[in-house]
């Protein structure tokens, strides 16, 4: 571990420092950052990411000048998924290399809760980039909206595996979908909607609300 | 990097004032400031008396309500677009109100120090805010320091006349002219023909000692009392009455009705014992006061014929507009208004009165009846009246109605004189059916009562908000009671006048179809009487007959009464009548935009703020008449 450790660039160091000091216990004192992720496909092996975006939340509050969002110059390209969010290859916007786009990226992530609509594949495409820049993988608890919205349905609308989508969240908490498709946009409306729920499903502590799976605890008045 | 954020939270400022007016370089970097703050219902963001936050608020999506002292009432809800914590920034002092999420809200917090640099260079920002600080849109209780707030970055020259009159800041004359004791009365005479001023002050060591007014040299000089040859000293009024600048037009009109003088010197601190730096005469004060209710009452007190009232309404009019461009509260502005339109029918009464041969027979009252009745008549529309008259022994009957027959046809024409329309129906004291003794109006009201098929329910509809005019207070009360009791033994009569209030079913699809589709499908008028006042009408009558309330006729004054008489429905009572409000304002709005009665609304004409309000009242009309459906079991009678 230590051998590994001096190799790591310092972006990494810092990353990695942030999680020394635990979480809060309270929901409100924690610190969430909301991130999606527009890519060349869904393999996690040959498909890219062609940008991220991302966002903190702490204590309900946005601050727009913490948001980001950068395009990633990738040299495996698909052109398939184009037509969804319009990020073309040789586009107009500045392109920043994956390591440039990964330190970014963590250093707003820190040791936040990391919190995206099907997060697992964002976080898969996300300990891909790192791994092929030779680092390790994402440290953060995670959060799901897609799971969370679950919970805070009425059985009979709840999908297995919580398969709900953006655009199903969108119309149900009335959320505009400006700037849906790019990544930033739809991490805007992730937070918007995760605040939502969170709203609904007031848990009493971060514990709970990280807790997997036994959604009927919420249930409990 | 960029951020969609930002450009996300500029799109939607630009829409509103003061961000309108920034450039769109200026609204992206001061969007990239903002923070995005979500709050669930019932947050508090800030209470009174607490220090301000680095930051104002702009509501994005949702409600935040501004309470009073102590919470015990709303002064007013901020809707999308809306601004408010910002006065307490800009005068460096702690919040004087709470503000509470009405709903869900998603808030921009703009930092005051990144958004001040705009204040001082973009006018028309720095107009907006005085202005909006000046009429209290959004903070009617901070009066003390409206208009002067950013003294220095916008020149004096901004219009007062438009303040409510009481907080109005005097414009004085700052040329006075002025001379010593021993000037002779001649030559001050000729300087104040030469000046075409009023009055002259008198100077020693340049401090103010003495004035001379017209009025002096009538009573001094004209009468021969004192020699044309006098000095200054030997007449004039001494020592003057000073005060300091910085006073308000009311303040000034009690310093002369105090001292009985028609000026006053306003020194640099107040006492003779500094320089005059202006002065004040009761002629300045009545310019300033143009269209203030004050002066209209007095003049339709004056008036000596109908016909002198009529000019008298528009200056109501122009009144009502000026308060509903700067956003004075409804009830406010409806009471101020309601008062004026009470004298105007008093006076029409008593102008009346004195064209008849004799004097009443008897004791009498003139009702007004629908929206005149219920204080929320704003603009002209029809007269529905009453007249009601003491019993008199069956002999003097006939007689009896017919005097006041003939008075109520002098009145109802006086009124049309004025600018009140016939009533179609001929619902007017003019018509023997609404002419009537005290148990005559009994016997009729317990037949409807009684027995109410759908006419019977219109006209008690129209009836039973009646208020009195003028005339006999307690010939009303009599009814007033008589109606209660009546109602109480026929409790069917309820279930009757809840169905009619539920008649126009809440207009929440139309409408919500009309928001989504936007792009002008829906053509028509909305008709904003029938399918939005009405029902909240309605709503209030059968809830306060019900509670046996008497002697409230205003709608949202029931609703205040029935909040205080039902705690745990206090939240929607009170959200129908801030709808009520809300309404009535719009109608008057388009009525005064159109010249029309204001019924019928051009939805498209509405931008997107409005609509929002709209849309806000109709969720509240579906809720009361959920409840009134329930409560007085409306079904059984339908």
């Amino acid at each position: 571990m230590a051998s590994k450790k001096v190799t790591t660039p310092e972006f990494w160091n810092e990353y990695h420092a942030s999680f020394e000091q635990g979480l809060p216990s309270s929901v409100k004192e924690t610190s969430f950052v909301v991130l999606d992720t527009e890519t060349t496909g869904f393999d996690l092996k040959n498909d890219r990411i062609l940008s991220i975006g991302a966002l903190r939340i702490q204590d309900g509050t946005i601050k727009a000048k913490e948001a980001f969002e950068v395009f990633l110059d990738q040299t495996t390209f698909d052109g398939r998924t184009v037509e969804i969010h319009g990020i073309l290859k040789k586009g107009k916007t500045t392109k920043i290399s994956e390591v440039e786009g990964l330190k970014v990226l963590l250093h707003l992530l820190k040791n936040a809760v990391l919190v995206a609509h099907h997060v697992g594949f964002d976080v898969g495409m996300i300990n891909a980039a790192l791994k092929r820049n030779g680092l390790p993988k994402l440290m953060n608890k995670e959060l799901d909206t897609a799971i969370l919205y679950n919970k805070i349905l009425p059985r009979s609308k709840r999908k297995t595996e919580g398969h709900h989508s953006l655009d199903e969240l969108c119309a149900h908490f009335n959320i505009s979908k400006t700037d849906r498709h790019t990544a930033l946009g739809d991490a805007y409306i992730t937070a918007i909607a995760f605040l939502r729920i969170l709203e609904k499903l007031k848990p009493v502590s971060l514990e709970k609300l990280l807790k997997k799976d036994r959604f009927w605890e919420f249930w409990k008045y | 990097m960029k951020n969609t954020i930002s450009y996300r939270i500029a799109d939607f400022l630009k829409r509103y004032p003061p961000f309108s007016n920034l450039l769109g370089v200026q609204l992206e970097t001061l969007s990239e400031e903002v923070s995005i703050i979500y709050k669930e219902k019932g947050h508090t963001i800030f209470s009174i008396d607490e220090s301000a936050h680095p930051q104002f608020y702009v509501v994005h999506k949702g409600a935040v309500a501004l309470w009073n002292l102590a919470e015990k009432s709303v002064l007013d809800i901020c809707d999308e677009g809306d601004i408010f914590g910002l006065r307490p920034l800009m005068a460096n002092e702690n919040y004087r109100l709470t503000a509470k999420t009405e709903e869900e809200t998603i808030l921009y917090a703009i930092p005051i120090e990144k958004f001040k640099p705009y204040i001082r260079e973009n006018r028309r920002v720095a107009d907006f805010l005085v202005e909006s600080f000046a009429s209290n849109t959004r903070n009617p209780y901070d009066k003390s320091n409206r208009g002067q707030l950013l003294g220095d970055v916008v020149p004096s020259s901004t219009n007062h006349s438009n303040q409510l009159l009481d907080l109005q800041p005097v414009d004085y004359s700052q040329n006075i002219e002025s001379v010593s004791t021993e000037t002779t009365i001649k030559t001050i005479a000729q300087r104040m023909t030469s000046k075409r001023i009023g009055a002259m002050l008198i100077e020693k060591d340049g401090l103010p000692i003495g004035i001379i007014t017209d009025k002096d040299l009538r009573n001094q000089i004209a009468t021969g009392e004192y020699p044309i040859t006098s000095k200054a000293k030997n007449i004039m009024s001494s020592p003057v009455i000073t005060y300091p600048t910085k006073l308000t037009l009311t303040q000034a009109q009690m310093a002369m009705m105090k001292s009985n003088i028609s000026h006053l010197i306003l020194t640099k601190d107040g006492t003779v014992n500094t320089k005059a730096v202006g002065i004040l005469s009761k002629h300045d004060i009545m310019l300033s006061l143009g269209n203030n209710p004050a002066a209209l009452v007095k003049a339709v007190k004056r008036s000596a014929t109908v016909e002198e009232i009529k000019p008298l309404r528009k200056g109501v009019m122009n009144l009502l507009r000026g308060y509903l461009d700067q956003h004075i509260p409804m009830a406010l502005t409806s009471k101020i208004i309601s008062e004026l339109n009470d004298v105007c029918i008093k006076r029409t009464v008593e102008l009346s009165l004195q064209q008849m041969d004799t004097k009443p027979p008897t004791k009498f009252a003139w009702l007004a009846m629908g929206s005149q009745g219920r204080s929320e008549q704003l603009l002209h529309t029809d007269q529905d009246n009453a007249l009601l008259f003491e019993d008199v022994p069956d002999s003097e009957y006939e007689q009896t109605r017919g005097y006041f027959l003939e008075l109520a046809s002098l009145i109802t024409k006086g009124l049309h004189t004025i600018g009140y329309e016939f009533c179609p129906a001929d619902m007017m004291g003019s018509n023997p059916k609404w002419c009537q003794s005290l148990s005559g109006f009994k016997k009729m009201t317990t037949t409807w009562i009684a027995s109410p098929g759908p006419e019977e329910v219109l006209l008690s509809s129209i009836f039973f908000d009646y208020s009195r005019a003028y005339g006999d207070k307690e010939l009303v009360t009599k009814l007033s009671k008589h109606i209660f009791n009546t109602v109480e033994k026929y409790p069917i009569f309820l279930s009757h006048l809840g169905g009619s209030a539920l008649m126009n079913p809440s207009p929440t699809g139309f409408f919500r179809q009309f928001l989504v589709e936007q792009d002008g499908e829906h053509k028509d008028f909305f008709d904003i009487k029938q399918r939005a006042l009405m029902p909240l009408v309605d709503a209030a009558r059968v809830l306060i007959l019900s509670k046996n309330v008497p002697d409230i006729s205003n709608t949202w004054e029931r609703y205040e009464k029935m909040a205080e008489l039902e705690p745990n429905n206090k939240e929607l009572f009170l959200a129908c009548g801030y709808a009520t409000k809300a309404l009535l304002r719009f109608r008057t709005k388009q009525g005064l935009l159109n010249k029309d009665s204001g019924r019928y609304i051009n939805l498209e004409a509405l931008n997107k703020e409005e609509k929002m309000k709209l849309k806000r009242t109709f969720k509240t009309i579906k809720e009361i008449q959920e409840v009134i459906n329930i409560r007085f079991m409306v079904s059984r009678v339908r």
